[in-house]
């Protein structure tokens, strides 16, 4: 039996100590009426069959490496250094659970210490937990947080069309049962600044997105003051790796920073799993859910680490908890903390770099050509939107033929914005890959 | 053997990784976006390596020794899933991507959506939450969706027994219902007398884990799914001990009508040091169109010649998206090896020795250790960590000792409802060798309780860390690289 070690010598002597004749007798207390029902599942395999069946299954995907890849949107194709994944392969990381005892649990405590650590500065906040499911799901849990500040009393949040259209969706399955009103998303075109006129004093929290789903960089200052001035929590949904470059959200006055930690090391994997980032300043730490790691010291005089501010969780608060989240997303948040360290302060600002000429070498020639137009009018960092000559569904499928993955098509989630390819280009992308991307875009208009 | 933090192996102008040269024309960057101070660590990459290898190694794990830790399934990982999990063809994916051009990942999702769905008794099942208390929050979401839907409003009670585990009430809070505890009774199950009390036109659902968090099966299940459909309610299952259950009875034929399974319990996808799990939900047909967005479905059938066409759709009255993309297909892709591995006899063969071995246990512990509700268990077992002839010793001081044995405590503590509990749960991959080592162990820790009580108070001694001062690091709480001042006049 796979995975089970025991002989039938060890069942006889086992059952007989358990005082049953036989393993069906270990179930009297389920109704006899269900018991043993005959599942309709595969028979058993090999691994090595398992393993010839999976690679096939796999080569009917078309995958990243094999194309080039100009496809973003909340899941980017960066390179991960080789020390990354050897690191996650460590049995004694990837096959032991949350660190409840810390005596056992130093490495899996202090590696996430580290990961609040790189992320707070990374944020330029205060504090981090030890992580949310995705980014996602951080921003919903951002929401939550600006409620509970608030104690009820408001019951309003304001949010950028420009943030991730799933993140929005989620904030709304999140919020569904807690009378919420959702503002600000209505149309495309919303920018920070109009956002300002929608900040009343039923608003708990503003949220906008740095790059913004477009790839726009703006200065949100004005934003975060205005924010506060209402009474608002500010909360700014990042992507990680540009603050390799960029001004970080505890600059300009962010409350609240979350974010998808993927671009820091972990592979595309269908979107999952990844990370959720979560940072905000001291004075909510004591309201923001998930996980903490603190430093402390042992009976023998040793620095260590243990989860802390445990009486804020489920499972002592139970109903009265700020979030029912129970776990992180351990071995993910160890690939970003092994990321940032590996990458450093310089690697990771040349990667931002290498991203950001890239996407603008690639932008400006598209632009040239006869039929596209570049439809950003802010700066931006590694991802555009053109617009483009033909509906974006059937200049994809034509660019397959030249092994390269296309953009996002924004009509999907944004119906003012058909025709509109959102582009991403990351350091992977050689320029011989945008020179082909070009010459594609262009044969594909003319015909 | 503190290990220093990665910032203190820092050095200027050290680097750790190779990138190439920028070979397009370079552009201005933007004016006042900028940030100045990009305070991260400069370390080589020999030096990282060296840092987290030795890190790990202040871990106990699975891949190092007995895990039995209950309610948490700590069974051994099979290292071919890892491996699958890697190939090319899957982890370079794009979320994004063309369905048409990602049929392999679509295909699995399909397959492993069909077993779940067999195995649970359910008519649907959804792979998107990402853990178990997000798949709760997803299922009491749909309940309530599903009372809405019928203008049945006023059903805001959600019944939840006093063994559940904290994010049953936790989910129900979040989702905008009322949380009302039932009691146990003395043989462990739910209290039938209290549980007709609150059962009325108010209530939405109750939230049942079976087996329970005692390690028992609600010998009155029938009656409780009775009583509470009687009322108009629907059933959550918290499928966290399903370890216990497969092919041995499906909660949809118990008349469940929502349950999540824990793919890094049940289906052996590893628990990363707490994450990342995945919670796919299961639902019976009624509420097949309340599941979130989206579901992997067939959307052209095919023929002979032409294989089925996978594709995403959205379910008519979804209560929306609970994560971004499909879900953490990599923990999908992990737990379908497994099962595709297993099949339908491997599968009931995990139930049936992870079932034998917390009998086997039990029956070796139970004249040492006083078991509160002490019959046939299922896959765990809760046991009281207190005698009266050594009543110094707690829980913990046992938990603490076993760590000197070599073994990974039990779960301490949980559930609430057992005194000085000691939740244990071997799994079905411990050989009868490890089981008598852990009893051998946990009866030596009992003699030593009453003879040389300091030994266990003072416990662990012979891992590399003592106990920790929780009290210090919640009062002066360091979270970061540097201390967190939470009495500054601004942090009021």
């Amino acid at each position: 039996m796979t995975y089970i070690p025991h002989t039938d010598k060890d069942r006889q002597e086992m059952l007989a100590v358990v005082g049953v004749d036989g393993l069906d007798d270990l179930y009297e207390a389920i109704p006899e009426n269900v018991r043993f029902p005959d599942l309709n599942l595969p028979d058993p395999i090999s691994e090595m069959e398992v393993t010839q069946e999976l690679q096939a299954l796999s080569e009917a995907n078309l995958e990243v490496f094999h194309t080039s890849c100009f496809l973003g949107a909340g899941a980017y194709n960066h390179f991960i250094p080789s020390v990354v994944d050897h690191t996650l392969r460590r049995n004694e990381f990837y096959t032991a659970y949350t660190p409840y005892q810390p005596e056992i649990s130093q490495g899996t405590l202090q590696a996430i210490f580290e990961y609040q650590s790189l992320m707070v500065q990374l944020t330029g906040m205060d504090v981090s937990n030890a992580s949310h499911y995705d980014g996602a799901t951080a921003l919903a849990e951002a929401v939550i947080l600006a409620l509970n500040h608030h104690r009820g009393k408001r019951n309003k949040i304001v949010i950028s069309p420009a943030i991730h259209p799933h993140y929005r969706q989620v904030v709304r399955t999140y919020t569904q049962g807690m009378g919420l009103t959702i503002a600000g998303d209505e149309k495309y075109e919303t920018e920070p600044k109009d956002l300002v006129k929608m900040l009343d004093e039923d608003t708990a929290l503003v949220a906008v997105q740095y790059p913004d789903f477009f790839g726009n960089i703006t200065d949100l200052s004005a934003l975060g003051e205005a924010a506060h001035a209402s009474g608002a929590l500010f909360c700014v949904v990042v992507n990680p790796l540009a603050l390799g470059m960029l001004v970080p959200p505890g600059d300009f006055g962010a409350d609240i920073v979350v974010g998808d930690g993927q671009p820091l090391g972990i592979s595309l994997s269908y979107g999952g799993p990844t990370v959720g980032i979560f940072t905000t300043k001291d004075k909510y730490v004591r309201k923001m859910a998930g996980r903490l790691v603190g430093e402390t010291v042992d009976n023998r005089g040793q620095r260590g680490y243990v989860l802390t501010l445990t009486p804020r969780e489920q499972h002592i608060r139970r109903d009265k908890a700020t979030s029912n989240i129970c776990t992180n997303q351990g071995l993910m948040a160890l690939a970003s903390a092994v990321y940032l360290s590996v990458m450093g302060k310089q690697g990771l600002r040349k990667v931002a770099e290498l991203c950001y000429h890239k996407a603008h070498y690639t932008a400006e020639r598209i632009d040239a050509l006869k039929g596209f137009t570049l439809w950003n009018t802010h700066p931006f960092f590694h991802e555009f939107v053109v617009k483009c000559p033909r509906p974006v569904a059937e200049i994809n499928e034509r660019l397959l033929e030249w092994d390269i993955l296309g953009g996002y098509d924004l009509g999907q989630e944004y119906p003012d914005l058909k025709d509109h390819m959102l582009i991403a280009v990351t350091e992977v992308i050689a320029k011989a890959e945008i020179d082909d991307l070009v010459a594609a875009l262009e044969e594909v208009s003319n015909d | 053997m503190t290990e220093p933090l990665i910032y203190d192996l820092s050095s200027p102008g050290r680097k750790g990784v190779s990138l190439p040269a920028v070979d397009v024309p370079e552009t201005a960057l933007p004016e006042g976006l900028v940030r100045k101070e990009l305070p991260l660590p400069e370390v080589a990459e020999n030096d990282v390596v060296r840092h987290f290898m030795r890190l790990s190694q202040l871990n106990y794990s699975v891949d190092t020794g007995f895990y039995p830790l209950g309610s948490c399934t700590m069974k051994y990982n099979p290292k071919v899933n890892e491996d699958m999990a890697r190939l090319p063809g899957f982890a370079l994916t794009h979320p994004l991507q063309d369905p048409d051009t990602a049929q392999g990942n679509l295909a699995l999702m399909y397959a492993l959506q069909d077993w779940l769905m067999e195995i649970g008794g359910f008519a649907a099942v959804s792979l998107q939450p990402a853990a178990g208390a997000h798949g709760e929050l997803t299922g009491i979401l749909i309940i309530r969706a599903y009372h809405q839907d019928r203008g049945d409003k006023e059903r805001k009670k959600i019944l939840i027994p006093d063994s559940a585990h904290g994010t049953n009430p936790a989910s129900t809070t979040m989702s905008g219902m009322d949380v009302i505890e039932i009691p146990s009774d003395a043989r462990g199950n739910i209290d039938l007398d209290e549980l007709k009390k609150h059962c009325d036109e108010r209530v939405a659902g109750l939230m049942l884990t079976n087996p329970n968090t005692l390690g028992l099966f609600e010998e009155n299940v029938q009656e409780v799914i009775g009583l509470v459909h009687g009322c108009g309610g629907l059933i959550y299952g918290d499928g966290a001990n399903m370890n216990a259950l497969l092919g041995v009875v499906r909660p949809g034929d118990l008349g469940i009508d929502v349950l999540h399974y824990n793919l890094h319990k049940t289906f052996s996808t590893p628990h990363g040091g707490g994450g990342p799990g995945s919670g796919p939900v299961g639902v019976a047909e009624k509420l097949v169109d309340f599941l979130p967005d989206p579901v992997v479905g067939i959307v052209d059938e095919g023929d002979e010649d032409k294989p089925p066409l996978y594709g995403f759709i959205t379910p008519v009255k979804s209560i929306g998206r609970v994560k971004a993309f499909h879900g953490h297909f990599g923990v999908i892709l992990r737990a379908y090896t497994y099962m595709r591995m297993l099949g339908k006899s491997g599968l009931r063969a995990v139930s049936d020795y992870a079932v034998l071995n917390a009998n086997y246990l039990l029956a070796k512990l139970r004249d040492t250790y006083k078991v509160p509700f002490d019959r046939i268990c299922m896959h765990e077992f809760v046991a009281e960590g207190q005698w009266d002839d050594a009543p110094d010793i707690h829980a913990l001081d046992i938990a603490k000792r076993l760590m000197d044995y070599g073994f990974h405590p039990p779960t301490n503590y949980f559930p609430l409802i057992v005194p000085e509990a000691l939740m244990i749960e071997p799994t079905e991959t411990e050989s009868k060798e490890s089981l008598d080592a852990f009893i051998e162990a946990m009866l030596a820790i009992a003699k030593e309780a009453r003879e040389d009580p300091d030994i266990l108070k003072s416990a662990p001694h012979k891992t590399l860390f003592g106990r920790m001062d929780e009290v210090k690091a919640a009062r002066q709480l360091v979270l970061c690289c540097r201390p967190l001042y939470l009495d500054k006049p601004d942090n009021k």
